[in-house]
């Protein structure tokens, strides 16, 4: 049974919807959830030895299969270009040394924590979040599982239980939100580094210090910092020897993906004064071609045969 | 069943209170009321043809059992680099632009109120519905966690910035608007004759007056759906190409826009026309009925320019982002765009602008074919053969199993919409079908 009670509620949920993309807009015109005091982690890539430690520290924090430490010794491993999966958050990939320098570039890959994350603009239930403290942050129970945040992330992290039938989850880095977050404790991967190539602390300071290790030795680093502006900023801020596309990182803009796609669902929605235009619009057309054709009047433009 | 005794009715009770009836009248008299097929349809419910439909449909429903009990994982391709899929380009995308017939017609039959075209908005909200209903079935089957697939209507998770949660919650009021659109139809072939059997028998009145209330309250407010659901179609069919902006660095440029929102609209309005005109003759040929040319003809007349506006919106962003180039290149992607373009634009609106050829079954279906396959390119091309995934190591090809539920699903589609047609008073009653 419909009655005007049920169409009222329809109603009520159009307004309610756009008041909530009122409020979006306003996140997407400059105001900023996140905390001054965010975190983050410095990877300077130039240190890395490709030891592979962060690798099991991470699988044993987030409780992935792993083997003992020892079997993450195999060095060939860093030759096979791996990328992060729902069974390890974060690997470490050899790229070979560059003729001005000895050492290839280990580079550790795994969520960067976007300051303007795509996935969390695209995630249709908001099951992912980024948090004020810097983490990109997944509720597996509101996930529906539709995987549009692995379509819209420009670094290709999130990985999904494809061979989970029941409850599969979206899976990547944490920034290890619970050690770090709520334990004081540091994440991990940086716990376990054994040459502090990894460094946890403020964004803010991270990129201080990143600038002045470059001022400092302008032959061993690039001078950019992949992260700093990256699609908008990263929590993870990578300091190499070379260009960050030369290491993996794809081309990317400085402005996150999500400000275009935002700017144009809130352009369209603002107030839901489009749509209902197009129903005042719609409405009286709808009128007037009623009262315009009398009964008995032919609609034909054209007189084209319609006999045939 | 309807009787022939019904007498030619007019042609507004396409939609049943749509609007005030107006009285009877020689312009619509042509067009015999609609009625159910079952009796006096040229052919029986079961061909040959149906039966194999039957069967593919059978197979896919098997897919469907196998990825329910053993994940994506066992019948897909999808992975960590391609985690869209055809599910997702063709039952979603592809099924959302070619069920736009629905809105498109509604507009012009009873927006615009021409007359003559009314005969076509049921076989539109039919298509509308059933279409509607297999990609919210199609989703599903995507989803890895269907069964929360109602978190997408709780307050305290809507999320609009998302593309997608625009999609999801139009498409859901939108089918609800389809339902209630659809349900004069029920109540027209069953109200006043509910014949329900045995110990149900004593349900015939409660049934009746349920029947009469809801006929009587949709007629009263069928306008406001009509008019809903027209502006709910627009709001997703362009956000279903806001969906793929948000990957600036995996959609190719040939397809990457800023308008791409306006373009996907733009085709849905002239491929849901070119699906009316390309069902209706197809069932037409299946049903062994006349084909409805002195319908259909001047209705195909506004694809053409429907057509037009839609390539002029897409040339005139490439002209303006200077994404000539990568035509020059012979690729997978400047052949697919070729195709989508030449076939899908240029040579329908070389045959629909000609008079002559309009009027004529073969070349009006070829046409509308051509259409219907373009913007169905399009929508593959934009979630598929566009998409780059920045570190795959081998391309995304799919599963065979996910070829078959796709198929399936649409062979389902195709054997609910004859059964409907054969049960619901959907397509007018023919002249001389009656003798047959």
């Amino acid at each position: 049974m419909v009655t005007r009670r049920e169409f009222l509620k329809y109603t009520g949920a159009a307004a309610g919807t756009a008041a909530l993309v009122a409020t979006g807009a306003e996140a997407s015109t400059g105001k900023t959830h996140l905390d001054p005091e965010r975190i983050g982690v410095l990877a300077d890539l130039t240190l890395c030895i490709g030891c592979r430690r962060c690798e099991w520290g991470c699988a044993n924090q987030n409780e992935l299969p792993h083997g003992t430490l020892q079997s993450y010794d195999d060095q060939n491993m860093l030759k096979e270009m791996r990328r992060p999966d729902e069974a390890q958050f974060t690997v470490i990939n050899r790229y070979p040394a560059p003729a001005w320098r000895e050492q290839p570039l280990d580079v550790k890959v795994q969520c960067y924590h976007c300051e303007k994350p795509a996935c969390v603009s695209a995630c249709i239930v908001g099951a992912l979040e980024k948090h004020p403290k810097g983490p990109v942050l997944y509720d597996a129970w509101k996930c529906i599982g539709c995987r549009y945040c692995m379509v819209a992330c420009p670094f290709q992290i999130p990985a999904y239980e494809y061979d989970n039938a029941l409850t599969p989850k979206v899976m990547k880095c944490t920034l290890c939100s619970e050690r770090t977050l709520k334990e004081g404790k540091l994440p991990a991967c940086v716990e376990i580094c054994p040459r502090e190539a990894l460094v946890y602390g403020k964004r803010e300071q991270l990129l201080e210090l990143a600038h002045e290790r470059i001022a400092q030795h302008p032959d061993r680093y690039h001078p950019e910092v992949m992260g700093e502006h990256t699609v908008g900023g990263t929590s993870w801020l990578l300091l190499g020897d070379r260009p960050a596309t030369e290491y993996g990182i794809p081309e990317l803009s400085d402005q996150s993906p999500a400000v275009l796609t935002e700017t144009i669902q809130h352009g369209i929605f603002r107030g839901f004064s489009g749509p209902l235009m197009i129903f005042g619009l719609l409405s009286v057309l709808m009128k007037s071609s009623t009262d315009k054709r009398k009964p008995g009047e032919s609609d034909d433009e054209d007189g084209e045969d319609h006999h045939g | 069943m309807a009787s022939p005794d019904n007498g030619p009715g007019n042609a507004a009770m396409a939609m049943p209170g749509a609007r005030p009836a107006p009285k009877p009248k020689h312009a619509a008299a042509h067009h015999e009321r609609p009625a159910p097929l079952f009796g006096r349809a040229a052919v029986p419910f079961f061909t040959p043809g149906v039966i194999v439909i039957a069967a593919v449909a059978a197979a896919g429903l098997v897919v469907l059992g196998v990825r329910l009990f053993f994940g994506l994982g066992a019948v897909t391709n999808l992975d960590n680099q391609y985690p869209w899929g055809i599910w997702i380009g063709i039952d979603v995308a592809t099924g959302v632009a070619l069920a736009a017939g629905g809105f498109t017609t509604a507009f012009i039959a009873h927006v615009l109120n021409h007359e003559r075209y009314h005969v076509l908005v049921r076989p539109a909200l039919l298509t509308a519905m059933l279409g509607y209903t297999f990609v919210a079935l199609g989703v599903c089957v995507d989803l890895g966690r269907y069964y929360n697939i109602w978190h997408v209507l709780m307050p305290q998770m809507w999320q609009g910035n998302s593309a997608l949660f625009e999609v999801g919650m139009c498409v859901c009021i939108y089918l609800t608007v389809l339902y209630l659109e659809f349900m004069p139809i029920v109540c027209e072939r069953f109200r006043g004759h509910v014949n329900l059997p045995g110990l149900l028998r004593g349900l015939n009145k409660p049934v009746e007056t349920l029947l009469r209330l809801l006929d009587n309250t949709l007629g009263a407010t069928m306008n406001f759906f009509i008019i809903m659901g027209v502006v709910l179609s627009c709001a997703h069919q362009s956000s279903l190409g806001t969906l793929m902006v948000i990957a600036p660095s995996k959609l190719h440029p040939l397809w990457h826009t800023a308008i791409l929102p306006l373009q996907f609209l733009l085709s849905a309005f002239a491929v849901g026309l070119s699906m009316v005109v390309f069902e209706s003759l197809l069932a037409s040929r299946s049903l062994k009925r006349k084909p409805e040319m002195s319908v259909l003809s001047p209705f195909a007349r506004m694809i053409p320019f429907l057509l037009t506006i839609y390539f002029g919106a897409k040339v005139i962003d490439m002209a303006n982002r200077g994404t000539w180039q990568y035509l020059q290149t012979f690729s997978l992607r400047s052949v697919s765009w070729s195709v989508e373009v030449i076939v899908g634009i240029f040579i329908p609106v070389a045959i629909l602008l000609s008079h002559k050829l309009r009027r004529k079954p073969a070349w009006l279906f070829s046409a509308a074919a051509m259409v219907v396959f373009g913007v169905a390119l399009n929508r593959f091309n934009v979630f598929i053969i566009g998409y780059t995934a920045p570190y795959a190591t081998k391309p995304y090809i799919p599963a065979w199993t996910e070829v078959l539920l796709t198929v399936g699903f649409i062979a389902l589609l195709v054997l609910i919409y004859r059964l409907f047609i054969f049960m619901f008073p959907i397509l007018p009653e023919e002249e001389g079908a009656k003798h047959a």
